[in-house]
């Protein structure tokens, strides 16, 4: 029975699912979003933690175009610490610890009060095609049918998910909801190829049942700083993590009950994990010369004695885990509350996806998040993102938006995913992005609010509070430019920070681009600027000292457009392209990149294939100007 | 400056009385504007209009080399459908060649084999039966280039590129663990570690960039100017060189009133030897242009063998010749050595890398002498097999990543941050993985797993 009718449904609330609904929604689709249990919305199945190295990146971009999860990382955050000060700011990173059930109840209320958008909690069986295998509608395993026009799938660890702890194993999603496998045959059925990939979580165990006084404590930055742009208040740290090691003790007894592991020893885990994510036996067996590990022991909220593992996931059996976790200082007498798991589950390959997240042969179907071969809350909140941006774009009769890989890390994670492919659950790093100096978390809202603005994501309050921003870090930089300091003023300074005296005058700015001088110490010898905030002053402090840095990265990037902006036409035939080799042919044909610049990513695409593609599309381009 | 700027020896290779260098791209009146100064000071390069011109002369680093004439071209309008500068120089590949490489630094690319046509034709300055031909053209060597394997040459230089790639390698992925897995268990990069790796990867460049004079003068041959007085027996040295008669050997002084060429293999290396007019004051106006041309090729030359008369005194002639080669791989041959010798060696001996002496009507190419002569090329212990570089592909490729890691040592050593310097290791490995082919991004995160225990 067909109970009612959405321009976008979506499928699974996660992180993924969250800003897909809401950001279709905002945009003026209607749309429904579906759950297993509206009990599990937003629920942080992993670390209570979002952000980190370059997923505090993504988070930042994902605020700056409009999304949810910066502001919700905000109003429910126990500790924030911005990592990789000293390495520079490309590696700056923001991190905050959550209050895993705060921010459930925020994400639910938010789904819940945003206007456009039904929530529902039903297990979705089938989605339906017509025969151009154009999506038509869901049915819930209630036999209930919903038609649409264009669904997202954001099953994270849900579809056909298994548990794996020693032994034993079934089929069941994580913290006790059920596992969505009916809808992994509808997929099938429909013709799309399903693989399996695996992930793994610690235990969470009794804060009463360990040893503080022996720990190191971490506690949050002396100068927190907030996610989200369109946080103005002080945000502040309420509670503290801690530090721990394992032993040789412990390895002692991992190595003693290896064979009873799924993975190496029982062999019962077919699905590929994350190399980024080791287990505590992966680190063991790999690492052996390491005489200890060190992990964390964070909170997971304020109205909860659970305390999190950081670096101890494990799919031992139970037992086990309970003996070696009490060999190490602190958790003698450790209580477990949820053992550690691993989990299997069924994704796609990314590759058969567009730039749009939509699916290449399935008009109006998208994917993200762990569906798509990634893992992490923040790359599947990016991919949701833009996959429901384009869902409602689509349907409204929009262009559609993607983003490049030199705009943002949410193009890079994208881009990798379409043109490389996966081959284990993709984390994104600094590493990946070859323009990390200018794709900053300090800049992300230069970058992208305008492109936010545009599709119609950002708000009036947002946009007049960017430009706002955007004009004190302009008027601070000419207010810089414009001063000349003579040696008296700044040979005080210099000899407090045990650096030579100068004998003649300098620019303010030259003087700000050392690197032992930074814009507090400036600012002590010219006096404050007007409406400068920790952000305005990051962002100038930013710009005078990496300006040659970054102009050289844009360069590069500069260079690259015209690989990226040559379009690649549906349907053509690069079997026939006698000017490449045969390998290249076979991989374009597979991939069918929209563009000569991801053409150009695709291994076994070669610089002179590329070359040699710029000019086939030419030649058919003069060929059919010719015969019109 | 956008970097896609290209330039090549636009003429066929060849004697020509006129040579072109065309420079291609955005910033082609740019590059022009560092190495050519219009005679008449008013004009601006930068600001010329197409279908113009400008007579001058040009420069490489500082020093006016030779007269020219630039022709300018504006995009759309120029046979690649960018800017294009076209400068003319007098014929003979040394003037071309300076001119080339001043192109080069003042940051021109090397055009690749094709590449103003293929940029013709993306710009759509071709018809279809035109681009037709140049498909065709494609085709026809892309598959001769799959069949062709890879040289042992260019094996070799694979095994050096990628020696130093693995190196740097080490170096990317310890930074990159250390930066995106902020806590865990990385140890910190140490300053020692980064300075030794890239002290190592810049000295190893150098040496591969190095490499490209000899490999280019491999390849093409080695310019060998004979110079001397007249009548010293230059025509006979060459002769005894190359073994059979090439050059007219008269006792009349001014018999060669052209340069005369002759290519010979010594050492497995292929010298040109060039037999030049006798330098000497002359009121014959036919055999002042063989001098002046003799003088163009002994500052052109790769190696010099500077012929003098034992039997004679050091005159003052050979003192100005001597001044002529100072600093250059020149080799003094002291002729006539049956005869009674006048000759003072202490005189020349400053001026040159080896004396030998010798009596060039009986000399024959012997084992020591070739010794002598790659030594004083720096070649002597030249084995082709370490893999040296033999094009400008490479040799730009090879700068690229030099430039970088130079770079990046800088940046270190000035106190700049880890993402600074990891962004210029990047890329020199971009550059160092032209060469070898490979996806730079994907190694760095290899890398970071493989060797290091990182994850929550």
């Amino acid at each position: 029975m067909v109970l009612g009718t959405y321009d976008v449904i979506v499928v699974g609330a996660g992180h993924a699912g969250i800003e897909a609904a809401v950001a279709s929604a905002r945009l003026g689709a209607k749309t429904a979003i579906f759950t297993l249990t509206l009990d599990g919305i937003g629920n942080m199945p992993c670390n209570p933690a979002l952000g980190g190295t370059a997923k505090g990146h993504l988070i930042r971009e994902i605020d700056a175009l409009g999304g949810c999860m910066g502001i919700a990382a905000d109003a429910t955050a126990l500790q924030y610490r911005m990592l990789n000060l000293g390495k520079g700011p490309a590696v700056h990173s923001l991190r905050v610890q959550s209050d895993r059930q705060e921010y459930h109840k925020y994400m639910k209320k938010l789904l819940e009060t945003t206007e456009n958008l039904d929530v529902k909690q039903a297990e979705i069986t089938d989605i339906l095609f017509d025969d151009n295998k154009q999506v038509t509608g869901v049915i819930t395993q209630l036999g209930t049918q919903y038609n649409c026009k264009a669904v997202v799938i954001c099953t994270g660890t849900y579809l056909t998910g298994k548990i794996f702890v020693g032994e034993a194993s079934y089929y069941s999603g994580p913290d006790g909801h059920h596992s969505a496998r009916a809808l992994s045959d509808s997929l099938r059925a429909a013709g799309i190829g399903l693989r399996r990939f695996k992930t793994g979580t610690p235990a969470r165990v009794n804060k009463r049942s360990i040893d503080f006084s022996v720990l190191q404590e971490q506690p949050g930055d002396k100068k927190p700083v907030p996610m989200s742009f369109m946080t103005k208040g002080k945000v502040k740290n309420i509670l503290p993590c801690h530090i721990d090691y394992t032993n040789n003790e412990t390895h002692e007894v991992i190595r003693a009950n290896i064979d009873r592991s799924p993975l190496y020893g029982l062999g019962t885990i077919e699905g590929i994990g994350p190399r980024y994510c080791p287990s505590l036996e992966d680190k063991v067996m790999r690492f052996s010369d390491k005489p200890r590990h060190q992990f964390f022991i964070e909170p997971c909220g304020l109205d909860t004695e659970e305390m999190y593992l950081q670096g101890l996931s494990s799919s031992l059996p139970e037992e086990v885990q309970v003996a070696f976790y009490k060999t190490i200082k602190g958790l003698e007498n450790v209580e477990v509350m949820r053992p550690a798991y691993a989990i299997e589950y069924d994704c796609i390959d990314p590759q058969t996806l567009r730039a749009t997240l939509e699916f290449k042969d399935y008009p109006g179907l998208y994917g993200a998040g762990q569906f798509n071969g990634t893992s992490g809350y923040e790359e599947a909140a990016a991919q949701g993102l833009i996959a429901g941006i384009n869902a409602a774009l689509k349907i409204l009769g929009k262009k559609e938006f993607t983003l490049s890989r030199q705009s943002s890390y949410i193009g890079t994670l994208i881009d990798d995913l379409i043109t490389k492919g996966v081959l284990d659950p993709y984390r994104m790093m600094t590493s990946r992005s070859e323009y990390r100096l200018y794709l900053r978390q300090d800049n992300a809202d230069e970058r992208l609010t305008p492109l936010g603005r545009e599709i119609g994501l950002v708000d009036d309050e947002r946009w007049a509070y960017y430009n706002s921003v955007i004009e004190a870090k302009n008027r601070e930089i000419e207010r810089i430019e414009s001063i000349s300091l003579g040696p008296n003023k700044l040979n005080a300074l210099l000899a407090e920070k045990g650096l030579d005296p100068i004998t003649s005058g300098v620019k303010a700015v030259e003087f700000l681009r050392r690197p032992q001088i930074s814009y507090d110490d400036l600012i002590k010898v010219i006096g404050e600027g007007e409406n400068i905030t920790p952000f305005v002053a990051e962002k100038v402090e930013i710009y005078i000292k990496y300006d040659g840095y970054v102009k050289r990265q844009m360069e590069q990037i500069e260079r690259t457009k015209r690989l990226e902006s040559t379009v690649i036409p549906e349907g053509i035939d690069f079997m026939s392209m006698e000017s490449l080799r045969t390998e290249a042919r076979e991989k374009l044909t597979k991939i069918r990149p929209a563009n000569v610049g991801q053409a150009s990513r695709i291994s076994g695409v070669s610089p002179s294939d590329v070359s040699a593609l710029l000019m086939e599309l030419k030649y058919r381009e003069l060929k059919n100007k010719e015969n019109s | 400056m956008s970097g896609n700027t290209i330039a090549a020896i636009a003429t066929a290779p060849g004697k020509a009385s006129l040579c072109t260098v065309r420079i291609s791209g955005d910033d082609a009146f740019l590059i022009c504007e560092r190495i050519f100064k219009p005679i008449n000071e008013s004009k601006k390069v930068t600001e010329m209009k197409g279908y113009t011109a400008l007579f001058g002369n040009f420069y490489r680093k500082g020093n006016e080399i030779d007269q020219a004439v630039a022709l300018f071209f504006r995009a759309p309008k120029s046979y690649t459908g960018e800017n294009v500068v076209e400068i003319s120089v007098h014929g003979g590949s040394a003037v071309a060649d300076l001119l080339l490489k001043a192109c080069y630094e003042a940051g021109a690319k090397p055009a690749g084999a094709g590449e103003f046509t293929k940029r013709a034709f993306l710009n759509g300055k071709m018809t279809l039966t035109q681009a037709e031909g140049v498909m065709e053209m494609i085709n026809a060597t892309s598959a001769q280039a799959v069949s062709a394997a890879r040289s042992a040459l260019e094996g070799h230089l694979y095994k050096r590129a990628a020696a130093v790639r693995d190196k740097l390698l080490v170096l990317a992925g310890h930074i990159s663990a250390y930066t995106d897995f902020p806590e865990e268990a990385v140890e910190a990069v140490t300053d020692g570690e980064v300075a030794e790796i890239l002290a190592d990867a810049e000295a190893e460049l150098k040496k591969l960039m190095d490499s490209y004079d000899t490999g280019a003068k491999i390849k093409q041959g080695i310019r060998t100017a004979i110079v001397g007085r007249p009548n010293v027996g230059k025509s006979t040295l060459l002769n005894a060189l190359s073994g059979f008669e090439k050059a007219i050997v008269t006792p009349i002084a001014g018999t060669t009133r052209d340069v005369v060429e002759q290519e010979v293999i010594l050492g497995g290396v292929n010298l040109i030897l060039q037999d030049t007019a006798g330098i000497r004051h002359t009121e014959d106006e036919v055999e002042a242009i063989g001098i002046r041309r003799s003088l163009d090729r002994l500052s052109g030359a790769d190696l010099v063998f500077c012929v003098f008369d034992g039997s004679e005194p050091v005159t003052d002639e050979d003192l100005s010749l001597c001044e002529k080669c100072r600093g250059m791989s020149a080799i003094a041959i002291v002729n006539k050595q049956d005869l009674e010798q006048q000759f003072d060696r202490s005189r020349i001996e400053k001026y040159f890398k080896k004396v030998l002496f010798i009596t060039a009507k009986d000399f024959y190419m012997s084992k020591e002498f070739e010794n002598d002569v790659l030594s004083v090329l720096g070649i002597e212990n030249l084995d082709v097999n370490t893999g040296i570089i033999v094009n400008e592909r490479q040799y730009d490729a090879v700068r690229t990543a030099y430039n970088s890691v130079k770079d990046a040592n800088y940046q270190f050593k000035m106190g700049q941050t880890l993402d600074i310097v990891g962004v210029c290791i990047d890329e020199a490995l971009y550059a160092v993985y032209e060469l070898t082919g490979e996806n730079v991004s994907d190694e760095v995160v290899e890398e970071v797993f493989s060797k290091f225990c990182v994850g929550k």
